[in-house]
């Protein structure tokens, strides 16, 4: 499977739910509808929390990779403005 | 309009910013959109302190009084320390206490017809906080000649009252109350006495109005009156006519087309007093 070329990065590792996906919310909104964002995760809540809101707010959640460092990286494609 | 959230704010509004209906963006519009409080009383103090709280980037605040023993029962933006202090200084040492992103403009004034427009012109919406009918009347009448979107509201004694005008869309106060009632017809809070915390719940819910109408989220409470009987315990939503001809204000051929001051028309009743 060919690798996603995301259009943005964004490290959420540093904050807290639901800092979290405030956060990845803020990196997101920058971007245009169809671009990608890559964003770096902890293990446990925010792995549980982040893709599922990601969805619930309407965008394509492409992948999830896990890091092997007790991060992960959700790559998201934008939906809406 | 290129807001970058600091750390902070991002915790500051993460509550906001979570809500699909409200967002980056709608988080980017409360901090770049105003809201002037009219009476920083049972109503303003608390509109007051969840607009400064929500992130308001201006809110402005009328009130010619001075804090009195006697507000703090349901003023509750101001403090026993603060008797004998102008209401707006007093309110926005509050409002900057709560969240240094908002800037607050003080008017200790009385609002009458020579001054409302310059001071109304400003702001994207307007917020009815006063008590008395020649101020309800003025700041309908200001705010659909300067097509200047307001929420109504009325408190007396266990009862509250409240609605959106959005000029020229939707009915206005003046759509729906014609004119001054009777002198004496109608006693003042002072009078009739009011429960604090009835007074929070309806300036609660113009606050919310303003949150919904600066971010755009859901439906305004406009074309609709909506009453609130705080012993029964029961809020009621009533339908209004829709915009006429008739109104001597809003309508296309308007008989009002200057401001009028009103004389009082309750006992006791001081211009700007809340």
């Amino acid at each position: 499977m060919a690798d996603i070329k995301a259009d943005e990065t964004v490290d959420i590792t540093d904050v807290v739910c639901p800092v979290t996906f405030v956060k990845a919310k803020v990196a997101l909104d920058e971007l245009d509808e169809g671009q990608i964002l890559s964003i770096k995760l902890n293990d446990g809540e925010p792995v549980q929390n982040v893709p599922r809101s990601m969805k619930e707010e309407g965008h394509k959640v492409l992948k999830l990779d896990d890091n092997g460092d007790g991060t992960y990286q959700l790559y998201v494609e934008k939906v809406g403005e | 309009m290129d807001i970058k959230f600091t750390n902070d704010q991002l915790e500051r509004y993460s509550r906001h910013i979570i809500l699909k209906e409200v967002g980056v963006k709608g988080q980017k519009k409360l901090l770049g959109g105003s809201v002037l409080i009219i009476g920083a009383g049972g109503l303003g103090a608390p509109a007051a302190l969840y607009l400064a709280a929500a992130g308001v980037g201006h809110i402005g605040i009328v009130d010619a009084d001075v804090v009195d023993l006697s507000n703090l029962q349901r003023q509750v933006i101001h403090t026993t320390n603060d008797i004998g202090k102008p209401k707006v200084e007093s309110a926005k040492e509050t409002m900057e206490a709560i969240n240094p992103d908002v800037e607050v403009t003080t008017y200790q004034k009385f609002l009458a017809s020579d001054n409302i427009m310059d001071i109304i012109k400003d702001y994207d919406i307007i917020l009815d906080g006063t008590d008395n009918f020649p101020a309800k009347f003025l700041i309908n009448d200001a705010c659909v000649m300067a097509n200047k979107p307001f929420v109504h509201a009325g408190i007396i004694r266990f009862k509250g009252q409240l609605m959106t005008v959005i000029p020229h869309e939707s009915p206005c106060y003046r759509c729906v109350f014609k004119t001054m009632p009777p002198k004496d017809a109608v006693p003042t809070c002072k009078q009739a006495g009011v429960i604090g915390a009835m007074a929070g719940v309806i300036g609660c819910l113009q606050a919310l109005e303003a949150v919904k109408y600066l971010t755009g989220a859901g439906e305004l409470l406009t074309g609709k009156l909506l009453t609130f009987d705080a012993l029964k315990m029961e809020f009621h939503t009533i339908k209004l006519p829709p915009r006429g001809e008739g109104c001597a204000v809003c309508s296309d051929h308007p008989t009002i087309t200057e401001l009028i001051d009103y004389e009082q028309a309750q006992c006791e009743w001081k211009p700007g007093q809340n």
